[in-house]
């Protein structure tokens, strides 16, 4: 192609785009717009206006001192939750899929194929249908109401979906280089240190953000498994902006919700490049 | 030090009941120590499967394998003290060349200093020093096939397993990685099995070839004799290129002053018992000559520069003759042709097996 030139179809398709981007910002800018506004200014003044002066106020209050019902400690606590929850969580339900993966597709075993079948049903299993069963392994565990007890749950709820990338991403990778392993004298776990786990980059990166955004997200094991002090940020965001008295802190809540959304933010940031990467590689040979 | 290899009775068989498929029916193949092993055939012969098998990847269905007089059966790949050099080349992609060459030797916990001795004296071997510090991504088909014999070398294996490895490399590349190989197997003296389905490789590094069809070996001996002597009219149509002519006739007279005759054409020369055979001939062996009772069109000349390849379209086939370079025929020609008395190899026309009666009086040419 030579010099760009301002054709019908370039305007048409950047003005789309741009359309888009406004479509998917707007929530945001709103959000962002109103936690700087104080409540004069968002009972007075329009969704869309620009905060007249800046006050953080309600970002602090969201952090550390926002009431639910009677209890004023902020989101803080809830936040810390979700990362005592999702950190260990994530890292678990990757190793075990990647483990899975490495299992099912170099060490293949009568019957191996079936029972990868079976684990493909775990990924399209609605969560909604273990709830109770769920529950009651987690009382027989001791676990019910803990943090623990979420990790578990996140980690079984996540694994299907883990084993299944990484199982993919290995199956392209040649036998040969196993059975050379072999032959040099490496075992089971140490061609999975040595060898193929340092080739899993691309891989590994996707399904941490895959697992770091459903499991922060998550609110249905988080309302359902959660005891009072082990409620994940998610559902301390919902108590608090639907259980205040009085008048509503829209300013409050919209930081609230901002801070709650964060870390998967921060996660895309930081490692989205690999995501693409990730989940295009092994598509082409290269 | 060189180690001998047997083979006894190996027999590979998938599935169970009726659907049952073997890869390899019964193989035998004694392998003597510091011997260039080459086995041969078509794909899905069966020559890959054994090849696993010796290197301990897949387990036989039946049957003994010894290395060094030892049995390995059961044994896992690593104890069983071998070096295998894989099409892919298998190299670590995450390792630098020097860890790819020291890997056996750490998994086996040789100390660093002796490793780091052991992979310059090897790197040296192969003229790969300047390339330990890269990663097998950084390196060209031929480094990394130098790379990957490395891998093997590095650990003075009891014995050195290829399996096809050349055949990802460009004509020109492959002939020099041959001769390379021969070079070091020639220098290490390590007893090595070597899977192709490339019968130039197979002629001319083998100091044994194994000619393998169905699971079954065909024959197995020198290049010489596999090239001289087939024992059967598959064995004689899959070693030498071009291929040998087969034709199918019958014997008028038999013996010295014999003749055979066969569709459009027929031969004077020393013929087995009758009535029916067929008469192997390789393209050196026919010659282009007038006045002969066999003619036909010449369809293809293939110039290779030593010599030129001439397909002539006859009543029983297409017969390739092999002529000095000089020869001038054209397409369309009517040519006729002659065969050089001795080099005749006769097969039983319906089973294809050589007709070992008319061996001897071939012998006197040697």
């Amino acid at each position: 192609m030579t010099a760009k030139s301002l054709t019908f179809g370039r305007v048409f398709t950047y003005g789309l785009l741009l359309v888009a981007a406004l479509f998917f910002l707007a929530p945001l800018y709103v959000m962002v717009v109103t936690s700087l506004k104080d409540a004069d200014q968002i009972r007075n003044g329009n969704l869309l206006s620009l905060p007249t002066s800046l006050n953080l106020e309600s970002w602090a209050l969201a952090w550390s001192s926002a009431c639910t019902g009677v209890d004023c400690r902020g989101l803080k606590p809830y936040f810390m939750n979700s990362v005592f929850m999702a950190v260990p969580a994530v890292l678990i339900s990757t190793a075990w899929g990647a483990i899975n993966g490495y299992v099912l597709s170099m060490w293949k075993f009568r019957g191996s194929e079936v029972l990868f079948g079976f684990l493909l049903f775990g990924v399209f299993m609605p969560f909604q249908v273990v709830l109770l069963p769920m529950s009651q392994v987690l009382g027989w565990l001791g676990l019910s109401s803990s943090i623990a007890g979420l990790v578990l749950v996140h980690c079984l709820a996540g694994m299907a979906g883990t084993t299944l990338f990484f199982r993919n991403y290995y199956t392209a990778v040649p036998r040969e280089l196993v059975n050379a392993a072999r032959i040099d004298g490496a075992g089971f776990w140490r061609i999975f240190w040595r060898i193929v786990l340092p080739m899993s980059t691309p891989i590994m990166m996707v399904t941490l953000i895959w697992q770091f955004t459903n499991i922060w997200n998550d609110f249905l094991f988080g309302v359902a498994f959660s005891g009072a002090d082990s409620k994940p940020v998610t559902v301390g965001l919902n108590n608090m902006a639907n259980t205040t008295s009085s008048v509503k802190n829209y300013n409050v809540d919209m930081a609230a919700a901002i801070i709650a959304g964060l870390p998967t933010m921060l996660v895309y940031v930081l490692a989205g490049q690999y995501f693409v990467k990730g989940l295009t590689a092994g598509a082409v040979k290269g | 030090m060189a180690s001998p290899l047997h083979i006894k009775g190996i027999r590979k068989a998938f599935g169970k009941g009726d659907k049952t498929v073997e890869v390899l029916k019964r193989i035998d193949i004694d392998v003597a120590p510091g011997e260039f092993l080459i086995l041969v055939g078509p794909s899905g012969c069966g020559k890959s499967t054994l090849l696993n098998i010796i290197a301990g990847l897949e387990e036989p269905t039946e049957g003994e394998l010894h290395i060094g007089g030892k049995n390995v059966i059961g044994m896992a790949p690593a104890q069983r003290d071998i070096a295998m050099v894989f099409q892919s080349y298998a190299l670590y992609p995450t390792m630098t060349v020097a860890d790819n060459i020291g890997f056996a030797l750490e998994m086996r916990k040789v100390p660093a200093d002796v490793r780091k001795k052991r992979i310059d004296e090897v790197a040296a071997m192969l003229q790969i020093g300047h390339l330990l510090d890269r990663r097998p991504a950084q390196l060209s088909g031929g480094q990394r096939q130098r790379v990957a014999m490395g891998r093997a070398l590095a650990r003075d294996p009891q014995l050195f397993l290829f399996d096809e490895p050349l055949s990802n490399l460009d004509a020109k590349l492959r002939v020099e990685m041959r001769a390379e190989i021969k070079r070091l197997h020639h220098v290490s003296g390590i007893t090595t099995v070597y899977v192709t389905h490339d019968q130039i490789e197979a002629m001319t590094l083998g100091s044994r070839i194994a000619v393998m069809k169905d699971g079954i070996l065909q024959q197995i001996g020198t290049p010489d004799e596999i090239y001289r002597r087939p024992v059967n009219t598959y064995v004689g149509g899959f070693i030498g290129s071009p291929t040998m002519n087969f034709i199918n006739g019958r014997v008028e007279r038999a013996g010295e002053g014999g003749r055979f005759v066969f569709e459009g054409g027929a031969l004077d020369l020393p013929c087995p018992e009758g009535p029916l055979a067929t008469l192997g001939q390789r393209p050196e062996h026919v010659h282009l000559g007038d006045g002969a009772d066999w003619r036909g069109e010449v369809v293809l000349v293939e110039p290779t520069g030593a010599d030129t390849y001439v397909v002539v379209k006859t009543a029983v086939g297409l017969i390739t003759v092999r002529e000095a370079a000089n020869t001038r025929v054209a397409v369309g020609d009517n040519v006729g042709m002659t065969v050089s008395g001795r080099h005749n190899n006769w097969f039983d026309q319906s089973t294809g097996v050589r007709l070992t009666s008319m061996d001897a009086s071939s012998l006197f040419v040697g």
